[in-house]
């Protein structure tokens, strides 16, 4: 295996890890900005504790995504920055609403009274994050072609994002987020009308989850329908893809809470390799490869070990707020 | 407005605006471990209370931080493509390294602000520690990658027939990190230690919680005196060393036209561009040439050894750096008297307490003027002459919109910032004077 295979295999991690975390975080806001029923406050406070001392650091899988980006793959970094832009920048702006909001609505003696009336339009502006996000997943599977007048990206600033195909996966990440969500709350809830409530969330966001990924599969382009079945591991990955899904919903139904969530994360896990497996081996299509456009050996290996280095004292720390902050606490 | 400058000042903007949360998630948690380990020593409630108190202003101005630094780790790239795709894999290390640091303190903080009561008080306070250490690393690291641009080394190849080689620990090490890292970081400390004392000195005044803020001043201007009082030495070798490595902008800094030996230090002066002049400036004799080299008759190089469209804009890098002096300068003296206060154990009378509300902005201002000071002396090159600035920008058009929508976003959230910290400071003061069990739904009337 290569350098610049392992890092892109750590970059998969890093971007499952964020959809795990960040991404429910940002479903969260959409259960958040969907509050409804006798029981609207009380579905607020548990998403607002419930994320809260964790945020900071489900964020960061994302910047170590774009900083390894930059330092292992710079020109594809740059292509994907000055062909999207306009998508990203859109998504900055989700994050730092989302962010914000946050503290903002957790901190705020007087609960967003006054001047601070205006804070709705936080949640409203965390949509943004995750159909962004998948947009530009999607549009990374056609149209970065290299100038050859330039040797620079090849666009105009649009088609790579504004077409049907990463619009569908936009909307897809938004449903599969919300719906990831609302598993995790369905296990925080200790109070059971509460977690009826976003059981019933769950599944009906489960529904949106498969109507928007048959919407996205309609609107593929052929070269994408081609790449999402051309591995010989696409086959395998799409059943048990389905198999999860399918327990997922099992669990949600008869109430196994935890298996409900084992399920999802899987399934989440294995949309985000099955999209990866069907990039490969490009990082955006057809211009950069990850052997293309890798940084030389002498950047690559010291990285590697950095990151050996730094997962050691990463992960047990990871592993120590995840246990005093989500480990049930004994009534 | 053209695209370049537009990329330009998104990114100065960003930056700026930057800095302000990121110096808080620096220094902020030396000051919370200080009170939290008073506590646990003497075990008075109000050193809690305080530690409580400032966590909350830094989990707001942390969250800002992270988000606003988010911001900036995409927009190297959505503003600057050329110049990541040269110098990302150079100054990759401190960025990863950044990265795991920052990760660290992310996670700490989540344990020491939400925690408390789901750990021990040796596991809370080791949290506190850790934020620290991690946050004064994540800080070193990206100080060390901007220090490359001042002073690239560690590579070869160039910006157009692409990097061959990189040695990531030379690069990371290059000659300006050591002295940067040294003088932001007391930088950063100064300037909060000043901020905090600053509003605790008001709430003296006003004379509320007299129990609460005396202590919480003391703590705060203890830290902020002892690391103001370092930063002339670190200003002295930061000087000396940008003078030896970046002569063009010490000159700029100077306002110094002609190559000269026993060159004078120019105090405030405007420098004409055209005429190639500084007009209106004190010179103390001598004083450059002993600053920048350690000796009253060396030589010092000035503006017109290099062509025109080499030099940065002069009157900008003169301005910004006689901002960042005064501040300084100041900031010292009010240091200074507080540390023969300290010493008499005398009582800190009102007219000092003035002095500390006045001063309180003083050591932000000098970071703002000091980095305007190393990022624009450093043009017309993002990095040093290497990369011409107006070649690393993006070819994305209309970039004025993003500009305008970033600031416009910023500007709210600042405001906001603003808002929330006066009403969360304002609201646990007046929470005392109300009884007890109506501290809550009396919130409504606090007044803003």
């Amino acid at each position: 295996m290569t350098p610049e295979l392992m890092i892109a295999g750590v970059m998969l991690v890093a971007l499952v890890l964020y959809t795990l975390t960040g991404g429910a975080d940002f479903g969260g806001g959409v259960w958040e900005l969907l509050a409804a029923g006798p029981r609207k406050d009380a579905q607020r406070r548990l998403i607002d504790d419930s994320i809260k001392p964790i945020w900071e650091a489900n964020h960061v899988w994302l910047i170590l995504l774009i900083v390894l980006l930059f330092v292992c793959f710079p020109t594809a970094f740059a292509a994907v920055c000055t062909a999207l832009h306009l998508p990203l920048a859109l998504m900055l702006v989700g994050i730092v609403l989302r962010g914000s909001a946050f503290v903002f609505s957790h901190y705020d003696p007087l609960h967003g009274r006054g001047a601070l009336r205006w804070g709705g339009v936080f949640a409203v502006a965390s949509l943004l994050t995750p159909i962004t996000l998948g947009v530009v997943l999607g549009a990374l599977g056609t149209g970065f072609d290299v100038d050859r007048a330039t040797g620079l990206v090849d666009t105009d600033f649009l088609s790579e994002w504004l077409a049907p195909y990463p619009l569908a996966v936009g909307l897809f990440t938004l449903a599969l987020f919300a719906f990831l969500a609302a598993v995790y709350l369905v296990r925080e809830a200790e109070d059971p009308e509460l977690r009826a409530d976003f059981r019933a969330r769950a599944l009906g966001s489960a529904v949106a989850v498969g109507a928007t990924a048959l919407v996205a599969y309609l609107v593929a382009p052929p070269v994408i329908r081609h790449d999402l079945s051309v591995s010989p591991w696409a086959t395998p990955l799409h059943l048990a893809t389905g198999f999860a899904a399918v327990t997922a919903i099992y669990g949600l139904w008869t109430r196994r809470d935890a298996l409900a969530r084992a399920s999802a994360m899987a399934q989440v896990t294995l949309i985000v390799v099955g999209w990866a497996v069907a990039q490969y081996p490009y990082l955006a299509y057809p211009g950069y490869t990850i052997a293309g456009t890798a940084a030389p050996a002498s950047v690559l290996t010291p990285i590697l070990v950095a990151l050996a280095v730094g997962g050691l004292v990463l992960f047990p720390s990871l592993a120590y707020l995840f246990v005093v902050f989500k480990r049930r606490r004994a009534a | 407005m053209t695209d370049l400058l537009a990329a330009r000042a998104q990114m100065a903007m960003s930056l700026a605006f930057h800095i302000l949360f990121a110096i808080v998630g620096m220094a902020m948690p030396l000051l919370m471990v200080i009170a939290e380990r008073l506590h646990q020593r003497t075990g008075e409630s109000i050193y809690r209370e305080l530690a409580d108190r400032w966590s909350k202003g830094t989990a707001i101005m942390f969250a800002v931080g992270a988000v606003s630094g988010t911001v900036l780790s995409f927009e190297l790239g959505l503003l600057w493509p050329q110049f990541m795709a040269f110098a990302g894999p150079i100054i990759g290390m401190p960025f990863s390294l950044e990265g795991f640091a920052f990760f660290l303190e992310a996670i700490f903080l989540g344990i020491f602000l939400y925690g408390r009561d789901r750990v021990s008080p040796r596991v809370h306070l080791l949290s506190g520690v850790m934020v620290l250490l991690a946050g004064t690393a994540s800080a070193a690291f990206v100080l060390c990658a901007n220090a490359w641009m001042n002073t690239p080394t560690g590579f070869t190849g160039s910006p157009a027939a692409g990097v061959t080689g990189v040695d990531p620990f030379a690069a990371m090490w290059n000659p300006a990190a050591f002295s940067e890292v040294l003088h932001m970081t007391c930088a950063a400390f100064a300037s909060v230690g000043f901020a905090v004392a600053g509003i605790h000195a008001a709430m003296l005044l006003r004379g509320v919680r007299r129990e609460l803020h005396r202590p919480a001043l003391k703590i705060a201007l203890a830290v902020g005196a002892a690391f103001a009082l370092l930063q002339p030495i670190t200003g002295d070798v930061a000087a000396k060393h940008v003078a030896e490595h970046q002569p063009i902008k010490l000159a700029a800094m100077e306002g110094h036209w002609d190559t000269e030996r026993g060159a004078p230090f120019r105090i405030f002066g405007w420098p004409d561009e055209q005429a190639e002049e500084t007009r209106w400036s004190i010179e103390v004799p001598y004083l450059l040439s002993f600053l920048a080299h350690g000796d009253p008759r060396a030589e010092v190089v000035g503006l017109k050894e290099f062509p025109r469209d080499e030099r940065p804009p002069v009157a900008v890098v003169h301005v910004a750096f006689q901002i960042m002096v005064g501040c300084g300068l100041v900031m010292i003296a009010v240091a200074g008297i507080g540390a023969v206060f300290a010493a008499r154990r005398r009582e800190l009378p009102a007219w000092y307490l003035r002095l500390l509300v006045v001063s309180a902005p003083l050591g932000v201002v000098a970071i703002e003027a000091g980095w305007t000071v190393t990022e624009v002396g450093r043009q017309p090159w993002i990095v040093q002459g290497i990369l011409r600035t107006a070649d690393a920008v993006t070819p994305t058009p209309h970039l004025v919109i993003p500009f305008l929508a970033f600031t416009g976003l910023y500007v709210l959230l600042g405001v906001t910032v603003i808002v929330l910290l006066r009403r969360v400071v304002f609201a646990a003061d007046r929470r005392q004077a109300v009884p007890y069990d109506m501290s809550d739904r009396t919130s409504a009337e606090v007044p803003r």
